[in-house]
């Protein structure tokens, strides 16, 4: 990856294992020395703390197996059985939980940190693609994991969502099937999510050492946004931002740690703790908080549209808003890379925030009256706002003068 | 100004080791849950120790409970097993207890032993053997009237569980 | 830097924008009083001497119908809830039977490791003897329920930690009887007043009010015996439905204290933590300008 090193094995077991498997330099290089902008803010901590959830997720998640029995009559009893019974359990379980909505809570900031810098644009195309890769089957794992418990929202969520892909033409019905292992939801699904949520996170893992690697080839992005030029404009990454993430990790602990302990089941749902029942529907079904934007997009196409009907094109614009996140690098048109020196995508790029915010909210409210209207013009807008405003904009924008260096921002900041 | 950089140095380090020992603790205080909770839980502690009623048992008859998980025989022993087990002296045996070692006073009739196989684990056939005790199928092991080895494999005497008698008739394992 | 200004005015767009379409909403179930307990907020701890009444509620009363399957009955002698002395847990086991296919006749006594027994043998002889309505097992049902606040009123309950609606639920529920369709009742689609269908009751909090439960407390119905020292309990319908839905609360989260108190420990060596981890990290970035 980097052709020069500045790593010289001290003693003669080093420069043995150097020959065989220069671990020990590629340590150095890519966790200690490595070159980083000198002026990341705190929403480039986020980073290290999403690597911190998938490190505690993977950690309680692999416990929780230990004790969890995945099975339809057993399941929802042994995961009482872990909060009752098992030493520790309770505050094991609330992690995990807590674990999975503090997890895309950082995971969002972390996106948004990249829409608003530009972090997306050449040459960290492949890391954004690998970076919406994980958010997906980041939704995949939460979504397996939520049915385990196999309460009346769990169980629901999995007719609800599998039933998606029954909304693909002619292969739908026997893919569904396929899906569920039976005709509805049942033995077969739970058992196949369990063992698909175990394995989705190693998954992830390995995803996440291609983003590493992919960010370790440009180097990171920064807020001005212009490229690194020499050696004034870093810092070796250890011990600078080793300490600045460290920090920010056990500042993020703060709020997870509220809701773990008082407050661990605050972003569930009640009807969870009712053990699912194929027969009688929850009142208000919901999924949970972080895929209500993308479940409110799906619910808010209520038309049919040309031979499309409205089920289809639902699922159509519900994995297109997924799916269009991959093409952000070529459909922002612009070549400055941060919001803080393009005056009229800053705009557009707040409105984009409380637009999708209005679609979380959206998610949740009950697709009656003027919801159903405001959800259909935020679905909208989200679209609008990836193929025509930021296309658009790259034309027309003229953005303000860019400092010729990191070295250089950071000095005018100081005097200013 | 020399003063002042040493004055410096000191304090930096200062808050680089209480910051570092603090992590510590908050890394052991979390490790700790995490292997704590390969213990036993609460439902399996709850049966660590069990109430038994011997009333049903009639003499020369032996019932196999479940204790912790493990086989556990209970013998009503006749007269003339005990007379066997204390017949016989103690340089004969490979692994030397008196039958009053292996009983509690006043409750001779009644042997309770954990029914694994001092060998490698199996659990032995009851009235068989050539010494009027048990004998293990897996490899041959004879134990007598009183559960002591006393020829095959084994190294020693059946295991007794920690039991006390309630009453007469009610006996606690564990 | 991002503009934090920009930050809160859209904040305060988005609060303000939700908050006048929700206000549109109208439900015609009254609002549900937040009551005062025991178990609330970051130094909460169940009242031992309430869950010991809400046991007694919940024995003499709500247990010849509903079950809980989850507790056991050497649950009742843990510390943090009622706690029960061993022996009375032990006595009060031998008094219940429960199912052994290794005992004589496939039944014995039950032991304090059992769970609770349930009063009927399956779903169905439950449903049969309740005309046809399914009594809910109580072991988790404190936290199947719940109250939903209005926005923006829900905000502040992550602040508070608000996880008390169930046994605000359960207690608006208990006190929410009326002998005969009251005139806030809502009325059918069609304009017609609100029908109560044969064997069920009016209940004001009960989701669509008809609710197949007869009123199962009422003042003076269970005799409460004041412990010695202790200020004699009011009998009355409202201090039983007190005591039953926190008792029903502890039997949902048995380990609330235990967690309470840790996560307080925890809180405070973090916050200690962090304060620690920023004077190193400004030390270590000390005379970099950036």
């Amino acid at each position: 990856m980097s052709e020069h090193s500045t790593y010289t094995p001290g003693t003669g077991i080093e420069k043995w294992l150097d020959e065989r498997l220069p671990i020990i330099r590629f340590s150095k290089e890519h966790l200690m020395d490595f070159p980083t902008p000198k002026n990341l803010n705190y929403w480039w901590t986020f980073g290290a703390i999403l690597v911190m959830c998938l490190g505690i997720q993977i950690v309680t998640g692999v416990i929780l197996a230990m004790h969890y029995t995945p099975n339809v009559a057993m399941a929802f009893d042994s995961v009482e059985h872990i909060r009752r019974d098992v030493n520790g359990g309770r505050m094991i379980q609330s992690f995990h939980a807590v674990g999975a909505s503090m997890f895309f809570a950082a995971v969002y900031i972390h996106i948004f940190r990249g829409m608003y810098f530009g972090s997306y644009k050449a040459p960290r195309e492949i890391l954004w693609i690998l970076g919406v890769l994980i958010f997906v089957l980041m939704m995949a794992t939460a979504f397996m994991g939520y049915v385990l418990p196999w309460g009346q929202m769990s169980g629901w969520a999995a007719t609800v969502i599998t039933n998606i892909f029954a909304a693909i033409p002619v292969i739908g019905t026997p893919l569904l099937e396929l899906l569920r292992g039976g005709f509805s939801v049942g033995n077969p699904t739970l058992n196949r999510f369990f063992s698909l949520h175990y394995l989705l996170p190693f998954v992830i893992a390995a995803v996440v050492a291609l983003h590493i690697w992919a960010l370790h080839v440009p180097g990171n992005n920064n807020p001005v946004g212009v490229d690194v030029k020499d050696s004034r404009d870093t810092l070796p990454f250890h011990p600078y931002y080793t300490m600045k993430d460290a920090f920010g990790m056990v500042l993020f602990l703060i709020p997870f740690c509220w809701f773990a302990f008082f407050a661990p089941d605050i972003l569930g749902h009640p009807d969870n703790y009712i053990q699912f029942n194929s027969q009688v529907t929850p009142a208000h079904i919901v999924p949970e908080w972080y895929f209500l934007p993308f479940y409110a997009i799906l619910r808010a196409i209520d038309f049919n549209i040309l031979f499309i009907d409205s089920k289809l094109g639902g699922v159509i614009f519900f994995g297109g808003s997924i799916v269009i996140l991959f093409f952000l690098p070529w459909l922002d048109t612009a070549k400055t890379r941060s919001g803080n020196f393009r005056p009229m995508f800053k705009w557009f790029y707040w409105i984009f925030v409380v637009n999708f915010i209005a679609l979380t909210y959206l998610g949740a409210a009950p697709a009656e009256g003027i919801y159903v209207i405001l959800a259909k013009i935020s679905t909208a807008y989200y679209f609008l706002h990836f193929l025509f405003i930021l296309p658009i904009l790259g034309r027309i924008e003229t953005p303000r003068p860019l400092p010729t260096s990191i070295s250089e921002s950071v000095l005018s900041k100081k005097h200013a | 100004m020399a003063t002042q950089a040493h004055h410096s140095t000191t304090r930096r380090d200062f808050i680089f080791v209480a910051t570092g020992s603090v992590a510590a603790v908050g890394a052991a205080a979390t490790v700790w849950p995490l292997i704590n909770q390969l213990n036993p839980d609460a439902s399996t502690l709850a049966l660590a120790s069990i109430e038994f009623n011997l009333a049903n048992i009639p003499e020369g008859q032996s019932v196999t409970i479940t204790w912790r998980g493990l086989p556990v025989f209970v013998r009503h022993r006749t007269q003339a097993e005990i007379d066997e087990a204390r017949a016989v002296p103690l340089s004969e045996l490979k692994d030397p207890a008196t039958d009053e070692q292996r009983t509690k006073e006043g409750h001779a009739q009644w042997l309770i032993m954990i029914a694994n196989c001092t060998h490698l684990g199996c659990v032995p056939v009851g009235d068989s053997g050539d010494f009027d005790g048990w004998f293990c199928p897996c490899h041959g092991s004879h134990y007598d009237s009183a559960g002591r080895i006393r020829r095959g494999p084994a190294p020693a005497n059946l295991v007794l569980p920690p039991y006390e008698f309630l009453s007469d008739t009610l006996v606690q394992i564990g | 830097m991002m503009n934090f200004k920009t930050i809160l005015t859209t904040l305060a767009l988005v609060i303000g924008t939700s908050g006048v379409a929700v206000a549109a909403d109208a439900h015609s179930t009254p609002h549900i009083e937040k009551q005062s307990w025991s178990f609330a907020g970051i130094f909460g701890t169940y009242d031992q001497n309430q869950l010991q009444r809400g046991f007694q509620v919940f024995r003499e009363v709500c247990a010849s119908c509903h079950g809980a399957r989850l507790i056991a009955f050497r649950n009742l002698q843990e510390e943090g809830g009622p706690s029960f002395s061993e022996e009375q847990v032990k006595a009060l086991a031998a008094e219940y039977e429960v199912d052994d296919a290794t005992a004589d006749g496939g039944r014995r006594k039950a032991v304090p490791a059992d769970r609770w027994p349930s009063p009927f043998a399956t779903e169905q002889d439950a449903r049969d003897a309740n005309g046809g309505a399914l009594p809910p097992d109580f072991s988790v049902l404190a936290k199947a329920r719940g109250v939903t606040d209005a926005f923006p009123f829900w905000v502040f309950n992550y602040f508070t930690g608000y996880s008390e609606g169930g046994p605000d639920y359960i207690h608006a529920l208990l006190n929410g009887y009326h002998e005969e369709v009251p005139e806030s009742a809502p009325h059918n689609s069609d304009g017609t007043p609100f029908d109560l269908a044969e064997g069920k009751h009016y209940n004001d909090y009960f989701p669509g009010h008809a609710i197949g439960m007869a009123p199962p407390l009422s003042d003076g119905l269970v005799t409460y015996v004041a412990a010695e020292g202790e200020a004699e309990v009011p009998q009355t319908l409202d201090q039983y439905s007190q005591d039953v839905a926190a008792y029903m609360m502890w039997m949902a989260e048995p380990h609330l204290a235990g967690r309470k108190q840790t996560g307080f420990v925890v809180l405070l060596f973090l916050i200690g933590f962090s304060a620690l981890m920023y004077l190193t990290k400004r030390r270590i970035w000390q005379g970099i300008e950036h």
